[in-house]
This record gives C-alpha cells, structure tokens and sequence, in this order.
C-alpha cells in the first residue's frame, strides 16, 4: 500500500490542478460571452492558414529579429519539452519510471537530447530577456502602465521558466548520475544528456541515498511548477500561450482600413433619406434602442475582448504608435489592459453576485480609458500592424469614439465644426459645395 | 486657359456619351490650394493619355471618411448613402482618386452600403498608363535626384499598396532612398483619424514634425506623397525646419507632370 502513496499524492496534485483549470477556463469563456457576438466563422481555411502561420509559425516574431529568434527559441523549448511532460504524468500516474525508454530505444535518447538542448537554449534566452527588461533601457517596457504588477508579472514569468529549466536539467544530471553509479533497477541506462552530464561532478561526493533524494524532489518540483504555472497564467500575461491560436483564426481579414459600418445607423439612414417613409409612424413598441458605440465592455465584441485577454503586453503597439512617440497619453497597449482590467473587474462582480452583474457605477471609459487617450489616435493602424499576434486595439479606440459622439455629443468642438460643415456643404472645411470643380478654371 | 477638357457626368451623358472612369477629386483636392494643384496634375496626366474619364463636380460630397473615424457613424453613412446614390445614378464602375482616405472609403466601406466599384489610387492609375504606353516620361529633369517616399497610412498599411507608387518613382530616374521607417512600419503623418481638423492632444512633439525629421535624415531634394493630407503635413513640417527652399514635398502626380512635361 505504502508504494502506492506517491501515485495517489501525484493523482490529488494533477485533480487539483485541473481543478482550478477548469474554473479558469470557464471564467474567461464566460467574460469573453459577455462581448457582442460577432461572426468570424467564415474563410475557415484562410483562417487556419493565418493561425498556423502568424501564431504555430511565429510570422510576424521575426519583425524584430533578435528578440523574435530568442522567443521562438522559448516557444519551441515550451512545444518539446511538453512532448516530456507526457512521460512525466504517466510516471506520475503508474509509478513507473522513464517510461517510454524501453519502447523508444535509440529514439528515445535522441528526444531526451533534443529537450536537453532546447532547456539549455530557453535558459540563455530568458537570461537574455531578464536583461533586457530590466538592466537595458528599452522604453517599450518602461511606459507608465507597466509600472507594478505587469513589470513584476514579467519577471515572474521569467523567473519561473528559468527555475523549471533548472529543475528539468538537474532531474536529469541527476538521474545519469544513478544511472551509472547505482543498482537501483528504477535508473535503467536511457536517454543522451549532451547538457546535464556536466552536472554529474556536483553528485559525486554525495551518496546514492543522496542523489536520490535529489532526483526525485526535482522531478516531483518540476512537474507541481508547470502544475503551477497553468494556474498562473489566468492572472498573467503570459495566457498568451494559448490564447494567441484562436485569436490568430479570429483575427480580421479584411483590409485594415475597412472599418465596421454600423448596421442599426444603416437602417435609421436608410429611413431618414427615403422620402416614403412616414415620419409620423411610431415604430414598433418594445424596440430595444441600441446603443451606438463602446463605454463598457459589454458594448465590445467578443473578439475584442478576446484580444484582451491575448495581449501579452510586449508594447510593439505602443513603440510604434506616433502618438505615443510623441509624447501623447495614448498607447494602444493600454487599451488592451485597461480592457482586460475592467473585464476581470466585471466577471469578480459576477462572482460575488451569483452570476448577476450588479452595477458598480464604473465603466471602460473614464475609469479606465480617458477621452484625451482615445482623441489622440490618428487611426494609422501602425498598433495593427505591430501586434505580433493578431490584436486589433484601433477597433476599441473607435468604438468608443462612436459612443462619445454619437451617445455623448462629445467631441472635440473642432470635430463638431468639421462635422458640420460635412453636414452642411458636403465637404469638411466650410466651402460651397457648387464651388467644388472651380479648380478646373485654373487649368 | 489650356485646352484640357474637365467634363462632368451629367455633362457626358446629356451628349450621350458614357465616360469610362470616374476621376474622384475629393474635398482636399477640389477646394485646398495646395492639394488643388495635385488634382490639376493628375487631370493633366488623364488628358495627355487620352483617358476617358469625368468627375462629379457639384455633385460629388465628402466620403464621410473624417466623420467616421471621428466616430459619427451617421454622418458617414449619411454621406455614403447619399453618394452612392449618385454614382449608382452614373452606373459608375471605376473610379480612381488622388485622395486614399477617399480611395479607402470608396474601396472598403461602400460595398456594403450597396456601392461596388473598381476603385484605385491615382498612383496605380499611373503605374498601368505607364505599363501599357499611354504614358511615358522623360528621366532627365530628375535625373541623380534624391527622392524619399512617404508611405500614406490609408494607402499603405490599410490597403497594402507599397508598390505602385516607388514603382512610378523609379521611372524618373531619380536616386529613390526609403527613410527608416517605411511601407508597413511607415509613420503617420498625423492627419489621419481626422486629425488634420483639430489640434493635437499635448505631448512632447507634433507628429509631423517627427515624420519630417525621419524624412530629413535620408537628405532627400524631394520628398514624395501620395495623398493630399500628408502632404499638407510633411510641407508644414519642412517650413518647420525652414527648409522649403531646399526639399519640396511634391506628390507622384506633380512629378510625373513635370518629368513629362505636360
């Protein structure tokens, strides 16, 4: 019975885990239902193509080539060495050991190699990213909304790949270790360990009791750290991971400067320029009167709050947005976690009220986004463009332009005269629209 | 008075004849000076080729693209419904403009309003009468010329045309370079979202005037454009510098005239 302790500790870990998983999932999927319903189930197969090439391909990561090799370099350590954490959960499962040596043969070794390789490579490559973050100065990590938790999220990110990659080596040094100099039938020979067999010196003054203790206890933190860190990723940035595949599918793909035409302002349009209709005609009772444009998150589209949750806050958005570059409060990076804040704001109401959102008198905008931020946009779509994974924060900057002038009446008074003088004479300075082929007598 | 006929579509038609294209000249284009000289351009460049085109005159408005990044959906589609009213009227079925806020609109936000037309950049335009031999041009005023394109937004990253324009440049013979930041990571003039109407939020540096500055750096003689805002923009951020006695702001259609001598 005594043996089996070990299985049945690994079973509770592994339901905990799924547990808490599981509730994560549901709350996102639950949040993100809060949004518009919005189609984007058409083009499938152009929409796997762009999945598998922005988000599985990384397309767009190499834009900045240094940094980009150095993620793709993490992002394929993270797909291998997931391939081990197979074996690790059946061990952890059955009790068993190295499972998949016997059946693998020389493949096996080859694999065990290959993820040795990628752990080494994610640690120099996480090294690399600490440094940038936080001894370089890179201003796209240094904007004001980085400032508390997203800084110390980075880092714990960072921190925690580089102990699980610690872990992983050490699991395995220590295993080579035992299996050359202990009789334990557990540490049969298997696997090629091109990187831990530099850490089989560190073992050798301590007794195989010893080793032992240390190879289990780092194969035991390794596995309860990923357990961790899947729990982690609801309250991080760094749900990215999965995130970005289906919100690469999602993602538009039409040109970038169409932009959504309201259908409720097409019909009250249509009403208002067709003579026919009888102005006096009350229109059927119990209309819901929509709403135009975005104040709350609700008014937003599921994709959009999608986005949200993708963003992974790397700042290429803001470092190449002109208004941020100019010194303007904007940063479409902002957008995207003053979104997610007030969404996560939102689903805790939810929570404390048995699944009922009780007003809490705030919204989007003003107690996230100010007015001075969404004015500043030049619509330029350069946030767009530089997001490598498909976000679209222009698209929330004019929704919620959309509420403030057509719910609000509330531009800037020079869009007001521009406005009306599109009203008026048809062209947004104030010239007679009669005038409009004068140009052709300077001919 | 030169010779070049600028017809309407109701003039046409009331002889009955049906123009192949339609020349979209736009708000910018019919009434700011500065933009007005492009559209006397192109005109130009249409004529020497023998195009078959007409504009709208009086009867063309604003796309509403300004109101709809302002956020007034019901202004744009107001004017969009209005115009497509009258291009429909036309059985308009191609369209090419010197304006790529217009050009955008046009192409991207009236098809689902129920306008579907053809609609190209004037940049295009030309790159296709250059390609067939409706037009040619001579290389020798720009000859050694150093020559740096600005990548409009709405041309650009919302459209993905990058190429037509640098290839129409490259005709001139000129010695073309690309500033550091071009075609998709190309940075906005500041006119876009209708700012160009109002004054910037408070900041550190207009947005012009940092484009400038990345145009200056490629010691260009000429700076060229492809929409009428940007050039407004860049030409007020060369005075900025009070260098307009040395880089002119010109757009590809004004080169294009003079290399051809039209």
């Amino acid at each position: 019975m005594l043996t089996y302790i070990p299985n049945i500790i690994f079973i509770i870990f592994f339901t905990i885990t799924l547990f808490f998983f599981i509730r994560n999932v549901k709350r996102i999927y639950r949040n993100i239902n809060l949004g518009i319903p919005i189609d984007r189930n058409d083009n499938k197969k152009q929409r796997w193509a762009q999945m598998l090439r922005i988000a599985f391909g990384q397309s767009k990561m190499i834009d900045k080539p240094i940094v980009g090799i150095l993620h793709i370099v993490v992002y394929l350590g993270f797909l291998v060495i997931n391939i081990e954490l197979l074996e690790i959960l059946f061990d952890g499962f059955f009790g068993t050991h190295r499972v998949f040596a016997p059946y693998l043969g020389p493949f096996y070794n080859f694999l065990i190699g290959f993820f040795e390789i990628f752990a080494l490579l994610v640690i120099i490559s996480v090294v690399i990213f600490w440094i940038r973050r936080n001894i370089l100065t890179i201003t796209r990590f240094l904007n004001n909304e980085m400032k508390g938790w997203p800084k110390t999220d980075a880092n714990w990110i960072l921190y925690i790949e580089l102990i699980l990659m610690t872990l992983f080596l050490t699991m395995n040094g220590s295993d080579f270790w035992l299996q050359i100099n202990s009789s334990d039938p557990n540490y049969i020979s298997a696997g090629y360990f091109p990187v831990s067999q530099y850490l089989l010196p560190f073992f050798d003054s301590l007794s195989i009791n010893s080793v032992i203790i240390i190879e289990r206890t780092a194969w035991w933190l390794h596995i309860t750290g990923i357990f961790f860190f899947l729990n982690y990723l609801y309250y991080s940035k760094h749900l990215h991971i999965l995130l970005a595949f289906p919100n690469t599918y999602f993602a538009n793909l039409e040109s970038k400067g169409k932009f959504s035409n309201l259908k409720s302002v097409t019909n009250e349009v249509k009403m208002m320029l067709d003579p026919s209709v009888d102005p006096f005609v009350t229109p059927e009772t119990n209309q819901v009167v929509p709403k135009f444009g975005a104040s709350d998150v609700f008014d937003l589209s599921k994709i959009q709050l999608l986005n949200a949750y993708t963003c992974t806050e790397c700042g290429r958005c803001t470092s190449e947005c002109p208004a941020n570059q100019t010194g303007k409060k904007l940063s479409p990076r902002k957008i995207m976690m003053d979104t997610r804040d007030r969404l996560e704001e939102v689903g805790r109401n939810i929570d404390l009220n048995k699944g009922e959102f009780k007003s809490d008198g705030k919204q989007l905008l003003e107690n996230h986004i100010s007015t001075e931020e969404l004015w500043a946009c030049t619509s330029c779509n350069a946030c767009v463009e530089a997001c490598p994974i498909g976000i679209d924060p222009l698209s929330i900057i004019m929704d919620m332009r959309r509420y403030l002038v057509m719910e609000k009446s509330a531009a800037p008074s020079e869009l007001n005269n521009m406005m009306n003088n599109i009203e008026n004479n048809g062209a947004p300075w104030p010239f007679n629209q009669m005038d409009k082929l004068n140009w052709k007598n300077e001919l | 008075m030169s010779n070049i006929q600028i017809n309407t579509f109701a003039d046409l038609l009331a002889q009955g004849k049906t123009p192949e294209i339609l020349f979209w000249v736009g708000c910018a284009g019919s009434f700011d000076e500065r933009a007005k000289k492009i559209t006397k351009a192109f005109a130009k460049i249409l004529n020497q080729a023998n195009v078959s085109f007409a504009v709208l005159g009086s009867e063309e408005g604003c796309t509403g693209d300004p109101a709809k990044r302002a956020g007034n959906e019901f202004l744009f589609q107001m004017q969009a419904l209005t115009n497509i009213e009258v291009l429909n009227g036309y059985n308009v079925k191609k369209i090419v403009t010197t304006c790529p806020h217009c050009f955008n609109t046009l192409k991207n936000e009236y098809p689902e309003l129920g306008g579907n037309y053809e609609v190209i950049h004037h940049t295009q335009f030309i790159k296709s009468l250059l390609k067939e031999g409706r037009l040619t041009v001579k290389g020798g005023v720009f000859k050694g010329k150093r020559i740096t394109f600005h990548d409009p937004c709405y041309l650009g990253r919302a459209n993905n045309v990058y190429e037509a324009p640098r290839e129409v440049l490259q005709k001139l013979d000129a010695e073309l370079s690309e500033m550091k930041s071009c075609k998709q990571k190309g940075l906005c003039c500041g006119a876009g979202g209708a700012q160009m109407f109002k004054e910037s939020e408070a900041g550190n540096k207009e947005v012009n005037i940092k484009r400038t500055e990345e145009a200056l750096e490629t010691k260009p003689e000429i700076i060229a454009a492809g929409c009428p805002f940007c050039n407004t923009m860049l030409t007020d951020g060369i005075k900025n510098k009070k260098k307009e006695n040395e880089v002119k702001v010109l757009d590809i259609a004004e080169l294009i005239n003079q290399a051809s001598d039209l």
